[in-house]
Formats: C-alpha cells, sequence, structure tokens
C-alpha cells in the first residue's frame, strides 16, 4: 500500500447471486486525484464504485469478498457503520437527484442529519457549498424555491454542493454528466478538476475524452475485471493490454 | 372487421357513459337539494334550528309542526368519524411503512394482498362482527352497561378504512422515486431517516388524499355503525356513551316514514347535507393535490 492511496481494494470479488460481476480487484485509489473508471457497459464500473461507500448494501443477494481499504482500515469488516462510511465518502449520481425541497434544504440536508440545527450555521454552510461549486452568484435569490425546477446542469451541480456540503473526504461520480448538455458538461468538468484539491474524486464516465482531459489516472473494466490501470497520459498513449488499447480506440468488438 | 359505423357506435357509446358520470352525480344532488328543501319551504323550519339544535322531533304526517334540530347527528358522525381517524392513520401509516420501506417482500407477497382482501368485506360483515365480538368486549373490559358506544363505532370504522388509507399511502411512498432514497442514504443518512425526512414528505400530498377518501368513507358507512353505536338520539357522554350519527338516523328510520311527512323531509334534509360533505371533501382532494403540484414546480 503506497503512502498516499486513499482506497485500497485487496482480491476484492462481488457478486449478485451467481453472477461474479466484480473478479479479483486489486486496485489503489490516490488521495487528491480523479480517478476515472472506464469500460464498456456492463463490466462492473458502477458496481465497483458502488463498493466503495457500501451502496451495494441495498442490492439483494450482494456478496462481497476481499478487503477494500479506507485510509488502511477495513470498510466492511471494522467496527465503521456504512452510515459513518457515506459521511465521509459522499456520492452524485448519473441522474440529478436533486430532493423535492428548496435549494437551500438540499443542501442543508446532510448537516442537519448531522445535528447542525443553528441556523446560521447552516446558511452560512449552504453558502460556502453553492461557492464551492460556483453557484453561489445564480442561486442566491431562489435559494427557497424547489431544486426541481433547475435544470439538468444545474441540478447536477446542486448534488455536488449537496455531497461537499458536509465535508466528505471523496467523492465518488457515476457518469455525473451523461445526461447533461456540453456546456454543463464542462462546467462540471472543471469544478471537478477544481475539487480535487480537497477532496479524492472517483468518477466512471463512457467518454473517453472525458477521462483523458481530466483524470490522473485511468482504470479500464472489462467484464468485471481489472484489466489495466495508470497514469491518464500514459494509459491512453501507450496502453500496455491489447484489449485496453482496442477500446480506448474505439476498434471494440 | 373494422367499420366505420362500429366505430360511430362506440364514440357514441363512450361519450354517453362520459356524460352520465357527469350527469347522474348532479342529478343525484339536485335531487336531493329539492327534496332536503322540503324542510324549509314546505315546513318552515330554519337553517339555524336543523344545524343548532338538539330536539329531533319531526311528525311522520303531513302538517308538520315538529321540532328538526340535527346537531346531535352532526357532531354524532363528527366523533365517531374523527375518532376513526385518529385510530386507523397511526395504524395505517405504521403498515404502509412496513411493507414498503422495512420488509417490502413480505409487504407484497402477504401484506398487500391481505390489506386488498379486506377492502372487499361487506360492511355488514364488519357490524356483525363489531356487534358479536367488539361490543360485548368493551362491555367487560371497561365494565359498561353495555359495550354499544361511540368508541365501538370508532374503532369499527377505523378497521375499514384502515385497509384503504393503507394501500393508498402504500402506494403513494412506492411511488417516491428510488434516487431520491438513494440520494439520502448517500449522505449518511439512516434508514428512519429516509423514511422520515425523504419518502414521508414526498408522499404527504397523496398520503392525505388516502386520509381524506378513508374519512369520506367513514362518513357515508351507515350500516356497520348503526350495528355498535346504539340508537340514542342525544350528545354522547364521552367515548363510551352513545349517540346517533346523519347516517345511522337515515338508515334506521327512512323505511317506517310516510313519503312527503316532515321527518321524512328532514331524513332528506340530512342526507342532502351528507353529499354537501361528500362534495366538500373531493374539493380538499383537488386543493391538496393543486397545492402539492405547485409546491413540485
Ligand atoms: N442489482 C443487480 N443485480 C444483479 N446484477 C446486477 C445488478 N447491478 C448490476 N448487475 C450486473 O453487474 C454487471 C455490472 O454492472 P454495472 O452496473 O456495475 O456496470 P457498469 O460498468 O456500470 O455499466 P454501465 O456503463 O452500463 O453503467 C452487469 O452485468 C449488470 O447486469
Ligand atoms: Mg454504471
Amino acid at each position: 500500500m503506497s503512502e498516499n492511496s486513499k482506497f485500497t481494494a485487496r482480491n476484492l470479488n462481488l457478486y449478485y447471486g451467481d453472477f461474479h460481476a466484480l473478479k479479483n480487484i486489486n486496485f489503489e485509489i490516490e488521495a487528491n486525484k480523479i480517478t476515472a473508471l472506464i469500460g464498456p457497459s456492463g463490466c462492473g464500473k458502477s458496481t465497483f464504485l458502488k463498493t466503495l461507500n457500501r451502496m451495494n448494501d441495498f442490492v439483494e443477494g450482494c456478496k462481497i469478498e476481499g478487503d477494500v481499504l479506507l485510509d488502511g482500515k477495513d470498510i466492511y469488516k471494522t467496527d465503521m457503520s456504512a452510515i459513518e462510511l457515506r459521511q465521509r465518502v459522499g456520492m452524485v449520481f448519473q441522474q440529478p437527484n436533486p430532493f423535492p425541497k428548496s435549494i437551500y434544504e438540499n443542501v442543508a440536508y446532510g448537516p442537519r442529519i448531522r445535528g447542525i440545527k443553528k441556523k446560521s450555521e447552516l446558511d452560512e454552510i449552504v453558502e460556502t457549498s453553492l461557492r464551492e461549486v460556483g453557484i453561489w452568484d445564480e442561486f442566491k435569490d431562489r435559494l427557497h424555491k424547489s431544486a426541481l425546477g433547475l435544470s439538468g446542469g444545474q441540478q447536477q451541480r446542486l448534488c455536488i454542493a449537496r455531497t461537499v456540503a458536509v465535508h466528505p473526504e471523496v467523492v465518488l461520480m457515476d457518469e455525473p454528466t451523461s445526461a447533461l448538455d456540453p456546456i454543463s458538461t464542462m462546467k462540471i468538468e472543471d469544478l471537478a478538476v477544481e475539487m480535487k484539491k480537497k477532496y479524492t474524486i472517483v468518477i466512471v464516465t463512457h467518454n473517453m475524452q472525458q477521462a483523458n482531459r481530466i483524470s490522473d489516472t485511468t482504470a479500464f473494466f472489462l467484464l468485471g475485471e481489472l484489466i489495466e490501470t495508470g497514469a491518464t497520459k500514459d494509459l491512453f498513449l501507450n496502453p500496455k493490454n491489447k484489449k485496453t488499447e482496442e477500446y480506448i480506440t474505439g476498434r471494440f468488438g | 372487421m373494422y367499420s366505420r359505423g362500429k366505430e360511430k357506435t362506440w364514440k357514441f357509446f363512450v361519450m354517453f357513459c362520459g356524460l352520465l358520470m357527469i350527469a347522474l352525480p348532479i342529478a343525484i344532488g339536485v335531487f336531493l337539494a329539492i327534496k332536503g328543501n322540503a324542510l324549509f319551504y314546505h315546513y318552515h323550519h330554519t337553517l339555524w334550528e336543523f344545524l343548532f339544535t338538539t330536539t329531533w322531533k319531526l311528525k311522520d304526517d303531513l302538517t308538520g309542526g315538529g321540532q328538526g334540530g340535527a346537531a346531535v347527528f352532526i357532531v354524532g358522525s363528527l366523533i365517531v368519524c374523527g375518532l376513526a381517524l385518529l385510530i386507523a392513520v397511526p395504524f395505517s401509516l405504521a403498515a404502509a411503512i412496513f411493507m414498503t420501506e422495512i420488509a417490502p417482500k413480505t409487504g407484497n407477497r402477504i401484506l398487500r394482498p391481505a390489506v386488498e382482501i379486506f377492502v372487499g368485506i361487506p360492511s355488514v360483515v364488519y357490524g356483525w362482527i363489531g356487534m358479536t365480538v367488539l361490543v360485548p368486549a368493551l362491555q367487560s373490559l371497561f365494565h359498561l352497561k353495555t359495550g354499544r358506544s361511540v368508541l365501538a363505532g370508532g374503532i369499527v370504522l377505523a378497521i375499514m378504512i384502515f385497509p384503504s388509507i393503507t394501500t393508498v399511502a402504500a402506494d403513494a411512498i412506492r411511488a417516491v422515486p428510488v434516487s431520491a432514497r438513494m440520494a439520502a442514504y448517500g449522505l449518511g443518512a439512516t434508514r428512519w431517516q429516509v423514511i422520515h425526512q425523504i419518502v414521508m414528505p414526498a408522499a404527504k400530498t397523496s398520503v392525505l388524499t388516502g386520509v381524506i377518501l378513508g374519512l369520506a368513507r367513514a362518513f357515508g358507512e351507515a350500516l356497520a355503525v348503526a350495528m355498535v353505536i346504539g340508537k340514542t338520539p342525544a350528545f354522547p357522554k364521552g367515548i363510551f356513551g352513545q349517540t346517533a350519527t346523519m347516517t345511522t338516523v337515515i338508515a334506521s328510520r327512512m323505511a317506517e316514514l310516510m313519503e312527503g311527512s316532515e321527518a321524512k323531509a328532514g331524513l332528506w334534509t340530512i342526507a342532502f347535507v351528507l353529499y354537501l360533505i361528500s362534495l366538500l371533501f373531493i374539493f380538499l382532494i383537488h386543493l391538496i393535490a393543486a397545492k402539492g403540484a405547485k409546491k413540485e414546480s
């Protein structure tokens, strides 16, 4: 385990019932870097991402073997609860999923469930979180309007603000821009790059250019296996594995 | 074979049914209004007397001159239905949450069909069981002269409306998108927090609609209540007291009274009030839905 690793997966196997969805994954995710997970549909990117904050707990018949360490502690075997874990490892989903509440309440929700009740304190968290994702000026005059009235791109950035409002250490993003237009996508990419100063980011993407543009490390999954990992520049310039090369050059069958 | 003539017939039939659906309730309303108005126009009672006085002694003849105070029945209905709601709503919500959020598998396989069977049981069965099981049980449990009481009526009504409120509430909870729950779990919320802060608020409008539908059913139920509440036309003395409701007085007297008499006119007036109350419930449901929709956007 290297000095700087945030997450370490060791001999990780995951089964959905009889289906072997992750096959013996060994992988380190470095702190304060953007790690991109790429691979064809159904190869297990989302599944792997969800093992990092135990969202797989909700899937019936999901069985996990091996170790997943966060700062050297096994998140499945220590006494850290899934609740505690998810406070440290936040998640942004593919479809923007704001609560059917106001913009303010969306951002304040996480702090509230951690017991912060004082209005002034919440006000401040809402402001800093919205500023952090660069939407304070856009939203400050309609904080108490429903979040459901926002555009998809605005909703997604609000969801990121909601995630950072609880000061996680890691932010997981599962294809956060796949439902968005190019301009919103660019904004979120810039934001992710900005965010890595504070957070470790793991992002699933189908978009090679996106992985290439923003990530430091890329991991290529295929049929539940981790085929190749490496510095993004290297992996895209000279992939070691033939399958990786086929995939990133679009010659994948 | 497809033919133009056939299509026309169908179109006519569908339109006819649609118009009937609009016309029938209006016609019933007009009918009740005319019948019920006799008490005021023909027999010269005042609305004030009807709503706010308590002596219901109308004459079963065409000369009239009796007393037509329906306050006891109106209050009786309100109390019994309020009590039913008070009992049923907590159980319904708990059951709905249990079968959707806590044990969705058992919920869908066993509880849901079980609850749906409940909905279909005719009210006379509820009333009968209430009479033979609940009334004696209350009597011995609380050492009463008789178990027939407001409480018995409330419990029977609560059992009757429990399944429909539960079904509507469970559907409403199920309709809350999984993505909203996942968002909350992703922030480190506990299951209870997700239910209480995300799911229930999102389902609130529909749940409220279910509660009002339950209340409407409770208001309209006559038979089962009449069987367990007694027949005393006076304000109840506590929840163990007896009283009468709008529906029970209609059900128990309608057959014996002469058509066109003052007493019969009084019953029609009560029926008209019940009709107005059901309109009010419908209006409330739409108001809530409209408010809910406005909040979303
Ligand atoms: N809840 C589940 N139950 C059973 N099988 C599942 C479940 N979720 C995913 N799978 C299977 O596991 C495999 C990996 O799924 P996963 O969602 O991780 O793929 P992915 O790489 O994220 O694909 P995509 O790019 O389409 O999102 C797929 O074959 C999928 O069918
Ligand atoms: Mg996926």
